[in-house]
């Protein structure tokens, strides 16, 4: 019985690499890693609906300036870059607290949140930019539809900075050790699937006419 | 009660799996910044084919660029390719099911001009 | 086993974090019902709240039925009867099937699958206390201007400002979003539970069915309540912020919402109906002495009526005018369905064939769920058909559809596993004959109420219309149907009272009190708070089953062990079991989300902020706070007694590795016998390891499937976890 029992990160097969300890569960994963995911592809759901229905109403509106008429893409792609970069600032504070240097997983978090922070004050730049060119939630349907995708990435993003911010605070009174690697992975789950959002909604919604 | 020799089932070689797992390699930092520089250029590329004059073409590839993105960045910066296989299958029933599901919805609207 | 060094924590000192509360710690009393994150309770607290709901939306219907008794009916105004039938649907779909489903969800998961509780305690409360404040926020609307009135499923353009003004339909799109939340968090709790807290031995296809429905509706869950959350947010921005998303003036599509109420609403319908099935599943095999008929099918069928689930939403929309090519191919797709479904009924069938049948209640209500059951299928397939489907549309025909696969489908099957589970939970037996009469009544009544729809809708009768004319021929069954909405009634006060008398009488109830298969039974009546005394070793289907009978040459069964003597003691301070501890800040979290609502219906943007900083201040609290407290300094040399629940609390050292650590010890702990077996000495020193050695002190009494809870000894005591 006691060989079922599996706890791979433990024991001597697992001395040479810094500890998970990720909890012995039936399968072998972590607990929180496995809600993650599963709570991710649910995500995939809920933006899959809205960018359905920014497609759908792309071409039908009826007054009133659309998006694509007013975007700024050079604008728009360094924002997409700067959280693409975010997400590699994200990994690289994992990759530290791995590693046992929780002073430079804190850099790498704060990073994180602050091109995070970049990239919301894009959004907010250019929302209010659109709003002053005459075009709101309310406008028309096209306009409602970009507003309320690129809303729920930017709340989404938002959250996921608080928690980072969070982190660092924790991390500052010790809290997340390298055997605690694993919530900054978790994050970091989050935060990339934020990104990978990002990707397709500037594919989609910006650079496909 | 002798340990049961028949539980070496699915749940044990996910098990195994994820011990191998801790002893693969976690890409290096090096790694993760070649990917990230990948994913500028594809992102060049992308804004580059934005202002040519647009058709099926550029169309299709530029989804296929964003498809590339987003599968490397869940290769690699989630972690999907050294991971688990369990956490592949959950994300992708939610990727393919949103792809599938609204592809229909939308081409019951019409979107599609096919 | 007196405390130990503290183990190593990361910053080097023990400092529990400053706390508003003290950490509550009972798990005895009123009190610790608001506290509680032990899945039996947050099971009870389902299965009560949902019953409760359950007789609102049954009086809803009684007001109903009274207003249709006769041809142009003063009882209720149309405004009135339609919040009434609104609300009806609405309850019994969001607030009675879904959770007294979710009750049974956590009461026996963990039971099922050998291990102490679901993988996320707190969050499994969380989950509870939005549903509660959930139907109370929908509820308040009654009191509040007005109770939602657009039908359960909320059709736009009818659902805009523009045809709805006033409160209802707000109250509707924020209960429901409070809700979804609760659901989904639920439901990655219990994935996360099934796939990875399973005792070792249980493998997937090993788990009792009702465990595998549980699993396959929760994929189902995760999956498509983002969809209506999508949904409740456009309708929402269209009614409060001016948007156009269904409005056609403005280029918006009132198909859309069709679309994203049905993509979630059909895969719904399974949701509703496969925890039922699974209850079935269970309750057959034991009142025939059989094993379920065809065990791996009955799982592949739940598991393709998922994924199929998910491909015939437009069947609620043929008569949209989508056009041939998209009504054809929904209309295969759902005769397609129909046969994994058929595949299950003919496996109940298979289970009771050649079975030693006894007839008690349970197996009663099984059997009505398979005949109802199939008889709503039936009506279903005709449903199929786009012709057909056309006459039938928004007619009692679909009205008779839905109530014979729900009422006659879940509702039987959740009764048939309220009287098979009664025991288990509440140590009671529930009286047999009054068991009895619940059953017929209810089953006379039910027809009588719900049969006559099949003849008034194809009579054209039209459904979610608040009257009918006299002269149309529809008088006499309507009557009918009236009187047996009563004669449900009545069945129901007598189950009232059955609960109540079974509660008053207080009888001792036998260990194994039906000869049951699954694990849960190796338990004593009621479980207690533990679960387990030890995680089991499990070496197949129906363990607890085998453990008692095998089979001879010719078949027949062979008792080789009297239950008696393997149902499990009850625990003594000795046993050194380690449960988390209870917590106020999953309530205190759910609370914020209804005000944060409330602030939204009424525009008051100041409720709402004020919502979100108590919901995220309960996060915070929760977030710093271990999953179990260290031992309170009072009780050092305490074995916890009275209101700590009988000396499980145990103050040892191992308090913050409690839960999740089995393995290492039972590997060193020369628990080379029979899993992982309490030896207090043995696990104490041979997993040790230094300090925070997860080496449990009083033995580890869980195995591997414990994982889950916070408690790595090697991690900081304010552990940030679930």
């Amino acid at each position: 019985m006691a060989d079922l029992t599996t706890a791979p990160d433990h024991g001597p097969a697992a001395g040479a690499h810094p500890v998970d300890h990720t909890h012995a569960t039936a399968t072998g994963v972590s607990n929180a890693k496995l809600a993650m995911w599963a709570f991710l592809g649910s995500e995939c759901l809920l933006f899959g609906a809205l960018i359905s229905t920014y497609m759908l109403y792309r071409h039908r509106s009826v007054s009133g300036p659309v998006p694509h008429q007013l975007y700024d893409i050079p604008f728009t792609s360094v924002s997409s870059f700067v959280l693409l970069m975010s997400s590699l600032s994200m990994v690289l504070a994992l990759s530290a607290i791995q590693r046992g240097d929780e002073q430079r997983c804190r850099v790498w978090l704060a990073t994180t949140a602050l091109l995070g922070a970049t990239f919301i004050s894009g959004q907010i730049y250019e929302f209010t930019t659109f709003i002053r060119r005459g075009m709101t939630i309310k406008t028309n349907v096209t306009s409602g539809a970009f507003f309320v995708l690129t809303g729920f990435h930017g709340v989404h993003v938002t959250l996921g900075i608080i928690m980072l911010l969070s982190l660092v605070g924790l991390s500052i009174r010790g809290k997340i050790p390298q055997s605690k690697a694993e919530v900054i992975e978790i994050a970091g789950l989050y935060w990339h699937f934020v990104d990978i959002v990002w990707v397709i909604i500037f594919t989609i919604i910006y650079l496909i006419p | 009660m002798a340990s049961t020799p028949d539980v070496v089932d699915e749940d044990a070689a996910l098990a195994a799996e994820a011990a191998l797992e801790v002893r693969h390699h976690h890409p290096s930092d090096r790694t993760y910044i070649l990917v990230a520089l990948a994913l500028g250029v594809l992102t060049a590329i992308e804004v580059g084919l934005y202002y040519l004059k647009s058709n099926k073409s550029i169309t299709v590839t530029l989804l296929v660029l964003m498809v590339i993105k987003f599968v490397i960045v869940a290769a690699f910066f989630m972690h999907l390719r050294f991971d688990s296989k369990i956490f592949r299958r959950l994300f992708m029933i939610g990727v393919f099911g949103a792809s599938t599901l609204y592809t229909i919805v939308l081409f019951m609207f019409g979107v599609f001009h096919v | 086993m007196a405390l130990t060094a503290t183990p190593e924590l990361g910053s080097g000192a023990v400092r529990p974090a400053p706390r508003f509360f003290k950490r509550p710690r009972a798990t005895t009393g009123v009190g610790s019902w608001f506290t509680s994150i032990d899945h039996k309770k947050i099971g009870i607290l389902y299965g009560v709240t949902a019953f409760t709901f359950f007789l609102i939306g049954g009086f809803e219907a009684l007001l109903i039925r009274l207003q249709l008794a006769q041809p142009n009916g003063k009882i209720l105004t149309a405004a009135i009867y339609n919040q009434v039938f609104t609300m009806h649907g609405t309850t019994m779909v969001f607030l009675v099937i879904m959770p007294m489903s979710a009750a049974f969800f956590n009461y026996l998961v963990p039971l099922q699958i050998g291990a102490r509780d679901v993988a996320f305690p707190r969050l499994n409360a969380l989950g509870y206390w939005m549903f509660l404040l959930g139907g109370l926020f929908l509820y308040s609307s009654f009191v509040l201007g007005g109770m939602p009135n657009g039908g359960w499923f909320g059709y736009a353009p009818n659902t805009s400002m523009t045809y709805s003004p006033g409160h209802n339909l707000d109250f509707w799109i924020f209960g429901l979003l409070i809700l979804g939340i609760s659901s989904t968090i639920g439901s990655v709790n219990l994935i996360v539970t099934i796939i990875n807290l399973r005792a070792p031995g249980m493998r997937l296809l090993r788990m009792p069915i009702f465990t595998w429905m549980t699993l396959i509706s929760s994929f189902l869950l995760l999956f498509s309540l983002p969809i209506i959350t999508v949904a409740l947010f456009l309708i929402m921005f269209d009614r409060q912020w001016g948007t156009h998303f269904f409005d056609p003036l403005g280029g918006g599509d009132p198909v859309l919402w069709q679309h994203l109420f049905w993509l979630f609403g059909h895969p719904e319908v399974y949701i509703l109906i496969l925890p039922a099935m699974g209850m079935v599943s269970e309750v057959m095999p034991v009142f025939a002495r059989k094993p379920l008929f065809g065990y791996p099918v009955m799982v592949f069928s739940g598991v393709a009526i998922a994924f199929m689930g998910f491909g015939v939403w437009v069947h609620h929309m043929f008569a949209v005018g989508l056009g041939p090519v998209a009504t054809s191919a929904f209309s295969v797709s759902t005769m397609l369905i129909a046969v994994p479904t058929g595949v299950k009924i003919f496996n109940w069938l298979g289970t009771l064939w050649g079975g030693s049948l006894r007839f008690r209640t349970p197996l009663l209500f099984a059997i009505g769920f398979v005949i109802m059951f199939t008889v709503g299928g039936l009506s279903g397939v005709t449903h199929a058909l786009v012709p057909a489907d056309r006459q039938q549309t928004d007619t009692y025909y679909v009205v008779a559809h839905f109530h014979y696969v729900l009422f006659g489908g879940a509702i039987l099957g959740i009764f048939a596993g309220i009287y098979y589970w009664y025991p288990k939970i509440f140590g009671q037996m529930l009286d047999e004959r009054l068991g009895k009469w619940h059953f017929w009544v209810t089953l006379v009544g039910f027809n009588l109420t719900f049969g006559p729809f099949h003849i008034l809708g194809l009579q054209g009768m039209p459904r979610r219309i608040y009257t009918y004319p006299k002269g149309m021929g529809w008088d006499f069954w309507n009557a009918v149907s009236t009187f047996g909405a009563f004669v449900i009634a009545a069945g129901t006060l007598i189950f009232l009272y059955n609960v109540r008398r079974t509660d008053k009488l207080r009888l001792p109830v036998p260990a194994d009190p039906w000869d049951a298969r699954t694990l849960e039974w190796i338990t004593p009546c009621p479980t207690p708070e533990y679960n387990f005394l030890e995680t089991p070793t499990v070496h197949s289907v129906d363990e607890f089953w085998h453990r008692k009978y095998t089979e001879d040459d010719n078949g027949r069964l062979v008792k080789v062990a009297d239950s008696a003597q393997f149902i499990e003691r009850l625990a003594t301070e000795d046993d050194h079991i380690h449960m988390p501890s209870p917590s106020y800040y999953p309530l205190v979290a759910a609370i914020g989300l209804p005000i944060i609502c409330y602030g939204q219906v009424y525009r008051l943007w100041a409720v709402s902020i004020v919502g979100l900083l108590v919901m995220i201040s309960g996060f915070y609290a929760w977030a710093i706070e271990p999953g179990t407290e260290p031992p309170d300094p009072d009780e050092l040399d305490g074995v916890g007694g009275g209101s700590h629940g009988a000396a499980l609390e145990l103050p040892a050292e191992g308090d913050q590795a409690e839960l999740g650590r089995g393995e290492p010890v039972s590997v060193g702990a020369g628990a080379a016998d029979a899993g992982p077996g309490p030896e207090p000495s043995a696990s104490g020193s041979g997993g040790a390891s230094g300090g925070g050695d997860p080496a449990l002190p009083g033995g580890d009494t869980r195995g591997v499937g414990e994982a889950g809870f916070p408690g790595d000894p090697t991690l900081s005591v304010d552990d940030v976890d679930l």
